[in-house]
């Protein structure tokens, strides 16, 4: 088998997943496009592992770490995901703006943004940085 | 004690008077009037003394090398010939006669301790001057004796004209000594030595190269320190400090030092015909103009003022004729009377309250409230005016004498040119003539007043009378000495000859009797006022330097038609009452070039230089909103952006990668 | 490199692909339909729901790639707990059932410029690297459970155990972040 095509499909993949994690507006579409993405990789890993018949099966072995990290990921996303929703009200990734440069109040990092109602005032400031970091591992 | 260690302690005893009196005026205000008289007087004491020993005879000289001081060595060098004898003795004495009345001149004033140290320096410092064998340390005293009448001038620093006074001392007195200074190192240079002693040598050998130049540098030096056209314009301002400080600068120390350097390097100056000429025009200029200006001052010591800058010129003439001793001998006498002269009037504004002469002449019975202000300024304007046989007349017949032998081709010591003595004999008879007039006119209006009684404000301090008749000694006997000085004066005579005595004595008496005949006149035609109300002091009864310093802020009575002294200058009472707008042409000359270029500078830096400047912190400024821009705190365009950044890399590195491989 | 020399000389073209590559792209098609409309669709749970065909996808994949024992951990952790607990998730954030017409943020032109860009640099540089690559898929199972299970405890047996604590790490995050307040108080 040519190994251009999983090659091709991995890369189509791994685009698709990149256009989902910048385009979707729900947290969860976003976590769902992640796992796109980490598939695609995964793809890659072994379809490598067996063109080069490695005798240690590195790429196998990676694909289920990937995998079990994956998992893992997927558990911690949404529990911040869920406690997002649970102080917001909302889990669109775009409301998320807390940490943007208002032109009214430019060093004013305390005060919440207006349209987020009820806002808790520290420990949520930090769940948007959370989630952004699980989004991009 | 040798004669060395006490002309030693000479200068050093008023600067640990000064510096102990600096760091005890605050802690210990009980000493600070000992510490101020009492090392003036043992200075005096020991000068009188070091003079004793020298007595007219070898010049005593002594020096010690601190440190090699490359090419040109630097000395810590005494030179005492009968000149610095003797000058050290009247610099003595009259700062002597200036501390004590300055304790109780300035009784009360909060600022005595830093004042009588001040004046003390100012003392040793002259004297270092005077002592000095080493030019380069004669600039060192040259130089604090700038520095401590700048201070003492602007002493009344409340207010502004004393503060004016201080500045323009100092502006008018750096243009000199600055063309001074190059003068000092060109002559250094030329001569291969600061020693004046080496100079001479190198003088007296034809080791000078460029003796015309040296010569106008070290004038422009001397005549802005003795306020000599047309750098004599600060004088009369510095009249806004306390009226001992005054006495000081105008007898003995700041303007004497001018003309004492040029007595002591007068060889080098007559080397130059040009520059000897100079000094004559110079001299003839400012006798003439200053006492046509004293004629028409209403303030007190500004009529002194300028007959100060007058006698100096007499000064300077008989140095231009080559005559040193001459120069020195009208020096110390008239260190004396001048001294005694400002000390006197000192006390009568005390006495009247007041300045200004129009407002005494409206007063009558001044003199009877100050007998011994009177008396003494009676001595004191005599031996001004040239009377035999007081002090003023021997000194001023001595600088007549070399400037007629000088005009007339005798021998003289120094070579002059025979221009140079006819310009100084004509100007200092026109001049003697002037003296007498403007001499007569402060007599006349400030004890010849009618009007309304003076204030009485009791008697002066004894202080201040006695020292006034200490110094009435020398004013009126000093001139009998004549024929004893011509040892410490070159050998060279200095006795009147009967064609100036009679010429000098004579225009002198014109000019008295001209006054007194203008003053009867215009007193006869004017009406006998009523009490005009004068302006007056907001304390009269106080200390007599509080009276002077609010004096200094009062009006002066506008016209007066009884003034001698208007009628005898006719149209040019206007323009001598302004110094003869000197200070109007220094104003166009110099200060408003000054202030455009102030201005220029000032527009180049608001608005040229910091363009720039606001332009790099407006573009950081604007760098910053533009990348605050970007921070919109959503999370997916930071990705994008960062995604889109891995793409384009990738892009380049692949192209970049396949452009190498193809070629 | 003179492995892949060789496999080029001796490579098959593509205008006569074999059997399983025609397998390979059938479900490589369905795979990638399966992903585009997941990140395009606006019902939320339907997004879900095409996850699990891409993902199963995937793992007809993998068995096509002889790697069976990935294929089965793909199906039974990916489809079986990652997509039960996305559903979940969007179930406890109340996602709106149905079409939502805002389900694509405003990003969405610079999401696509940049996804369009990134897939034609990777499928050109992929292309041009790997187009007479040829694996060699017959010979000895390479992806067998033996195998696999062999090369995971022989091998790499620390980043195995690393695995698990980290896995431990993760449970309890999770359980500490989505706990409720209430509880804590």
């Amino acid at each position: 088998m040519h190994l251009a095509y999983p090659a091709v499909l991995a890369a189509l993949l791994f685009c698709v997943g990149v256009y989902g994690v910048l385009a979707r507006r729900n947290a969860i579409l976003v976590l769902m496009s992640v796992e796109l993405m980490l598939n695609a990789v995964n793809l890659n890993l072994v379809a490598f592992d067996v063109w080069l018949r490695d005798t240690l099966h590195a790429g196998q072995a990676l694909t289920l770490f990937t995998i079990a990290v994956a998992a893992a990921e997927i558990g911690l996303g949404l529990a911040i995901v869920l406690m997002v929703h649970r102080n917001r009200g909302t889990a669109d990734v775009d409301r998320l703006r807390d940490t943007a440069e208002r032109p009214g109040s430019p060093d004013d990092g305390t005060d919440g943004g207006t349209d987020d109602a009820g806002a808790a005032a520290t420990p949520t400031d930090e769940t948007p940085h959370g989630e952004k970091a699980e989004a991009t591992a | 004690m040798t004669t060395t260690t006490l002309a030693v302690l000479v200068p050093l005893l008023p600067f640990l008077g000064s510096v102990a009196g600096l760091l005890l005026g605050r802690t210990a205000p009980g000493f600070v009037r000992p510490l101020a008289v009492l090392p003036t007087f043992a200075a005096a004491v020991l000068a009188a003394l070091v003079a004793a020993r020298q007595g007219g005879g070898k010049a005593i000289e002594a020096a010690t090398e601190l440190t090699p001081t490359g090419s040109v060595p630097i000395d810590l060098a005494l030179y005492i010939d009968g000149f610095a004898a003797l000058v050290a003795v009247l610099v003595g004495v009259v700062a002597t006669c200036v501390q004590i009345y300055s304790t109780g001149y300035l009784r009360e004033d909060p600022r005595y301790p830093s004042y009588a140290a001040l004046v003390s320096l100012f003392t040793s410092a002259m004297l270092l001057v005077v002592y000095s064998g080493d030019l380069m340390v004669l600039l060192v005293g040259w130089e604090i004796m700038g520095i401590c009448s700048y201070f003492l001038v602007g002493h009344y620093w409340e207010t502004p004209e004393a503060r004016a006074a201080s500045l323009k001392a100092f502006l008018v007195t750096k243009l000199g000594d600055v063309p001074f200074l190059i003068g000092l190192f060109a002559l250094a240079v030329d001569a291969g030595t600061f020693r004046i002693t080496g100079v001479l040598g190198a003088v007296a050998s034809g080791g000078l190269d460029h003796p015309t130049l040296i010569a106008l540098l070290l004038l422009a030096g001397v005549a802005g320190k003795s306020a000599q056209f047309p750098l004599h314009t600060w004088l009369p301002d510095a009249m806004a400090g306390p009226t001992p400080v005054s006495a000081l600068i105008h007898a003995a120390t700041m303007v004497a030092a001018g003309i004492y350097f040029t007595a002591r390097l007068l060889p080098v100056f007559a080397e130059s015909a040009a520059a000897m000429t100079v000094l004559a025009v110079m001299a003839a200029i400012t006798m003439v103009g200053s006492a046509l200006a004293a004629l028409a001052q209403d303030d007190i010591k500004r009529v002194l003022a300028y007959s100060t800058i007058g006698q100096l010129g007499y000064m300077a003439g008989a140095l231009a004729v080559g005559d040193r001793g001459a120069a020195v001998f009208h020096l110390v006498s008239h260190g004396a009377f001048k001294a005694l002269l400002f000390l006197a009037a000192g006390t009568v504004i005390h006495a009247a309250g007041t300045n200004s002469l129009t407002a005494m002449s409206r007063m009558s019975g001044l003199a009877k409230r100050v007998p011994d202000a009177y008396w003494t300024m009676t001595v004191a304007l005599l031996a001004l005016a040239a009377i035999p046989p007081f002090a003023g007349f021997f000194s001023k017949e001595a600088v007549l004498v070399a400037a007629e032998h000088t005009a007339l081709g005798d021998q003289t010591i120094q070579p002059a040119p025979a221009g140079a003595g006819w310009t100084v004999l004509v100007a200092g008879l026109l001049t003697a003539l002037l003296t007498a007039a403007y001499a007569l006119r402060l007599w006349l209006r400030a004890f010849r007043g009618r009007g309304a009684e003076a204030p009485d404000h009791g008697r002066q301090p004894i202080a201040m009378t006695t020292v006034l008749w200490v110094l009435a000694i020398p004013s009126l006997g000093f001139g009998l000495t004549v024929t004893y000085l011509d040892d410490w004066f070159d050998g060279h005579a200095l006795t009147p000859t009967v064609t100036t005595a009679v010429l000098g004595t004579g225009l002198a008496g014109a000019g008295a009797v001209i006054t007194y005949a203008v003053w009867r006149t215009l007193a006869a035609r004017a009406p006998v006022a009523g009490p005009v109300p004068l302006p007056h002091v907001a304390h009269p009864d106080a200390d007599a330097g509080l009276v002077e310093k609010e004096a200094l802020d009062l009006p002066h009575p506008a016209e007066d038609p009884t003034d001698p002294g208007r009628a005898f200058l006719g149209p040019l009472h206007a323009p001598a009452a302004d110094g003869f707008h000197l200070d109007a042409v220094y104003r166009a000359a110099f200060v408003r070039p000054v202030l455009a270029a102030a201005s220029l500078v000032r527009f180049l830096d608001r608005e040229v230089v910091d363009t720039y400047v606001s332009a790099a912190g407006n573009s950081a400024k604007g760098l910053g909103w533009l990348v605050r821009r970007a921070q919109t705190g959503n999370v997916q365009t930071y990705l994008s952006a960062l995604l889109a950044g891995s793409v384009v890399l990738v892009i380049a590195a692949v192209a970049l990668a396949n452009a190498v491989a193809g070629a | 490199m003179i492995l892949a020399a060789q496999a080029a000389a001796e490579a098959p073209g593509f205008l006569s692909p074999s059997g399983v590559e025609i397998a390979f792209l059938l479900v490589g098609l369905v795979t990638l339909g399966a992903a585009v409309v997941t990140v395009t669709t606006r019902q939320l749970v339907h997004a879900a729901l095409w996850l699990v065909v891409a993902l199963g996808g995937l793992a007809v994949e993998y068995l096509l790639l002889t790697a069976e024992f990935i294929a089965w951990v793909q199906v039974l952790i990916y489809v079986g707990s990652v997509v039960v607990l996305l559903l979940f998730g969007l179930m406890l954030t109340k996602a709106p059932i149905g079409r939502s017409p805002d389900a694509d943020s405003g990003n969405r032109p610079v999401a696509l410029g940049v996804a369009l860009a990134a897939a034609v640099a990777l499928v050109w540089v992929v292309v041009d690297a790997f187009r007479t690559t040829w694996i060699d898929l017959d010979g000895a199972v390479q992806g067998s459970t033996e195998v696999t299970g062999a090369t995971l405890f022989k091998h790499w047996v620390l980043p195995f155990e690393a695995l698990s604590v980290l896995l431990l790490a993760a449970l309890v995050g999770a359980i500490v972040l989505s706990r409720k307040k209430e509880q804590a108080r």
